[in-house]
């Protein structure tokens, strides 16, 4: 009997470690991030007050603790994409976002982001697709950065697609882009080649202004 | 969609500037977004509580009536408010749901009531969330049960018959619903009263009455007053046979009503009185006789006719008949066991009452159910060991798991109706989901088909019943297909085109065929034939052309498994092909413009032009071709 009480008493002694940690990890996610002020976010980008406070409105009530984890951020990204599989190209969208490295995204670099995208002079925009492209942050994009990013792309398309996607049409894609972009034909593509290659395609240009009025 | 995404529509919008280096075409041109940026808000009056939200989070839904134009019905120009006349305590909850995205059920509200306010507002009660799920699915099954029970109970008694219904039909409705005439209700009771007299009188024959003068031993009633008996059994015989043969009449279906329980029941009740009378009175054939007379008590169960908890029992008994057999197959282990042992432990002593494990079976169930009776006792003391371990295992065996077995069965009992409830209604859940995301692909199959639309006639815009974010959604996927140079397609026609692939020769021979069935098959040749007169130009260099008009029907019902999408996709191509030249490249306008001629043409005289015209143009524009440049020449 007094061996019953006491493993009872064991296995007591036991659980309480655990539920300090529970503790812990509640009060983590208790911690709001708060943006810095609205005037100091007008100065740094380009949105007027209204804009901001919309846009606010709207990632506050989303996400009430400030800041967005990468589950989160795919999750959301892949509805937009129902047909097919989003996850990756919303990885690296979500590194392309995440400017300080620390696996969340806070209002401040969402929207400093959008500023870039939306209201972004040209070569601010093509420097912010150069790294998103540049999935190590090394300055260049080489053959295996631009074929992952590709085929996260297409990725999204998902399964059903008119013509049928076939094994290699990524690759055929990646070897246009590199015949296109990499001036040399050294293998990477640095910023400059870049963006002299992005300004000389019309189409591109064109497709640009198109996107100036997203917002 | 949910909602919440609009928020982040914006976004994904802008991420898109990520694929610009990657397109190899322009980016089609994004929709006007008429609505002013500034947000305002609204002023909602529901019975004279004035509620105000933000007009963006209204516009979250668009498809209930709060965020479609729909609200603009109940518009009141002079107070510049929206005003409904319903109830303010549910709004609150309604207007929650905006906010928050979930929807929570008040638990004190009525669930009928509730139902009523979201069918007005446009709400589909499958959004409600997890924490107010449950209850809402009890409360909803609970209200319905009790709603059915009630509907059964004024359908079966107070409904008026029918003004011209048979004789069948009366009889049969008054022998089911006694209450509804005298005449049934005076029946029902003389059978009532009939069935207790036999079930008496089968008891009271076998009490022994007062011996006739002149003999010692006691006689049972039943043989002293053996007519009288008899005239009784002959009686109730009568009354309950009357009975079966009127029931037998009014049946609407004879065949359903002589397999049903009861009919049964009163068969096996008047059967051994007719046998008894057909059989002679010997010696060899009377034991039988007799045991047929255990039968009668059967008549006891006719009561359950007129006695709904008896029904009830039955149907208890039914349905936890599993957990019972669980309990029989325990027991029966158990008692092989015990009944083996307990033999082979008393086989030496002599005058052993345990003669056999059958034997021993006895001593064991009288044992285990703690009964005792004593007649079987073992002697030896490995005998008596195993004994008693054999009755504290009883008390286990039984008395444990009894309650457990009871509760457990009405637990499980509801507990499987409910998840099979859930299960079904997951089907359900998962079916929508699907048929949203099918929504969704449609959507933007007939959003693409509209471009077209719009690109062709500049000013005719015709503003379909969508909303702003479903312009901007549909736009960001057109730039993903531009980016891509593939696309999106659903199920149907992704399959579709595979067999039409497969198909190949022969169905692009009988598709010329069947262009020229009418001015309404103009639209069916729609994609496939084009496509099929691609393959068949690359064929037909070294192949001979025959006509097969048993194919016809193949690709007839191939295009009718296509549906809508390829119908989108064909009225595409009809318009492309009537008079809109815009793709801006003269190839491909060539390639468009010869391509319908064909279709004018006679079968024989098909023939010839459309091989001659193809190839032609095919080898001007094959480069485009094979690398599907534009949306237009790659559903040729």
């Amino acid at each position: 009997m007094g061996a019953v009480v006491g493993t009872l008493t064991m296995q007591t002694k036991q659980r309480r470690p655990s539920r300090d940690k529970i503790d812990d990890e509640l009060e983590m996610t208790m911690v709001c991030h708060r943006p810095e002020g609205l005037d100091q976010l007008e100065a740094q980008t380009n949105f007027t007050k209204p804009e901001l406070q919309i846009l606010y409105r709207g990632f506050k009530n989303e996400c009430p603790s400030g800041v967005v984890n990468e589950e989160t951020f795919k999750h959301i990204y892949a509805q937009f994409f129902p047909h097919g599989d989003a996850s990756m190209y919303a990885h690296y969208l979500f590194n392309a976002f995440d400017t300080t490295k620390n696996g969340s995204i806070k209002f401040r670099d969402f929207v400093m982001g959008l500023s870039t995208l939306l209201r972004g002079t040209l070569r601010e925009k093509l420097e912010w697709t150069f790294h998103l492209y540049d999935i190590n942050r090394d300055g260049y994009i080489n053959r295996e950065e631009m074929t992952e990013i590709v085929r996260a792309i297409y990725d999204m398309m998902g399964k059903y697609t008119y013509p049928a996607l076939k094994g290699d049409v990524p690759q055929q894609h990646v070897d246009a882009f590199f015949q296109k972009m990499d001036k040399n034909k050294d293998g990477v593509v640095t910023l400059d080649e870049f963006i002299i290659a992005c300004q000389e395609d019309e189409t591109m240009m064109r497709s640009m202004q198109l996107f100036e009025n997203v917002m | 969609m949910a909602a919440g995404v609009a928020t982040w529509l914006p976004f994904a919008r802008a991420a898109a500037v990520g694929w610009l280096p990657l397109a190899k075409k322009t980016m089609p041109k994004p929709p006007i977004d008429n609505s002013s940026r500034s947000d305002e808000i609204l002023y909602v009056n529901v019975s004279g509580v004035r509620f105000q939200t933000w007009k963006n989070t209204l516009d979250r839904y668009p498809d209930t009536l709060l965020g479609s134009s729909e609200k603009e019905f109940f518009y009141n120009e002079d107070t510049q408010e929206y005003f409904f006349d319903r109830d303010h305590e549910m709004f609150r909850h309604i207007l929650n749901f905006y906010r928050t995205g979930k929807l929570h059920y008040p638990r004190h509200e009525c669930i009928q009531a509730f139902d009523e306010e979201l069918a007005f507002y446009g709400i589909v009660p499958e959004i409600i969330g997890d924490c107010c799920m449950e209850e809402y699915r009890d409360r909803k099954k609970e209200n319905q049960e009790r709603l059915a029970e009630d509907t059964e109970a004024n359908e079966a008694s107070d409904a008026p018959l029918p003004p011209h219904s048979t004789l069948r039909e009366r009889l049969w409705r008054a022998f089911e619903n006694p209450h509804t005439s005298t005449m049934a209700l005076v029946f029902y009771y003389v059978t009532g009263f009939f069935i207790a007299v036999s079930v008496i009188a089968n008891v009271v024959e076998t009490v022994p009455c007062r011996p006739p003068k002149g003999s010692v031993k006691d006689l049972p009633c039943g043989e002293k007053y053996q007519l009288a008996f008899f005239c009784m059994d002959t009686a109730c015989v009568l009354i309950f046979t009357f009975e079966y043969l009127m029931r037998l009449f009014a049946a609407p279906s004879r065949c359903k009503f002589m397999r049903s329980v009861m009919s049964v029941i009163d068969v096996v009740a008047i059967m051994p009185y007719y046998i008894g009378l057909v059989m002679p009175e010997n010696e060899d054939v009377s034991g039988a006789f007799v045991t047929l007379r255990v039968f009668r008590v059967f008549r006891i169960f006719k009561f359950s006719r007129h006695s709904q908890g008896l029904r009830i029992l039955g149907y208890t008994l039914k349905s936890c008949a599993s957990e019972l057999g669980f309990l029989l197959f325990s027991l029966t282990m158990a008692i092989i066991i015990f009944a083996t042992v307990m033999f082979y432990a008393e086989k030496g002593t002599k005058g052993s009452t345990f003669t056999s494990i059958p034997a021993s079976f006895w001593y064991t169930i009288v044992t285990m159910t703690t009964l005792g009776y004593g007649d079987m006792v073992p002697n030896t003391i490995a005998g008596k060991i195993f004994g008693s371990i054999c009755s504290l295992s009883g008390v286990l065996v039984i008395a444990l798991p009894v309650p457990v077995i009871v509760s457990n069965f009405s637990r499980i009992y509801h507990q499987n109706q409910r998840a099979d409830k859930m299960r079904a209604q997951q089907k359900v859940r998962l079916a929508r989901i699907r048929m949203a995301k099918k929504g969704t692909t449609n959507a933007f199959l007939q959003y693409k088909e509209d471009r077209v639309d719009r690109d062709g006639d500049s000013t005719a815009l015709c503003v379909k019943n969508r909303s702003a974010f479903e312009h901007q959604h549909h736009h960001l996927l057109h730039c993903l297909e531009k980016t891509t140079n593939h696309e999106f397609t659903d199920e149907m026609t992704y399959s579709e085109l595979c067999m039409t692939e497969s198909v190949g020769f022969r169905t692009s021979r009988s598709t010329s065929l069947s262009s020229q069935q009418g001015a309404h098959n103009h639209s069916s040749t729609g994609c496939c034939p084009r496509r099929a007169r691609r393959r068949t130009a690359m064929r037909l260099a070294n192949s001979t052309v025959s006509v097969s008009r048993g194919s016809v029907q193949e690709l007839d019902t191939l295009h009718h498994k296509g549906g809508a999408p390829p119908q989108t996709r064909s009225s595409l191509n009809a318009q492309m092909c009537d008079l809109k030249l815009n793709c801006g490249d003269p190839d491909f306008s060539a390639a468009i413009i010869s391509i319908p001629t064909p279709p004018a043409n006679t079968p024989d005289e098909n023939l010839p032009p459309s091989p001659a015209v193809v190839p032609g143009i095919l080898r001007n524009s094959r480069a485009t071709v094979f690398t599907h440049d534009t949306v237009k020449i790659s559903s040729l």
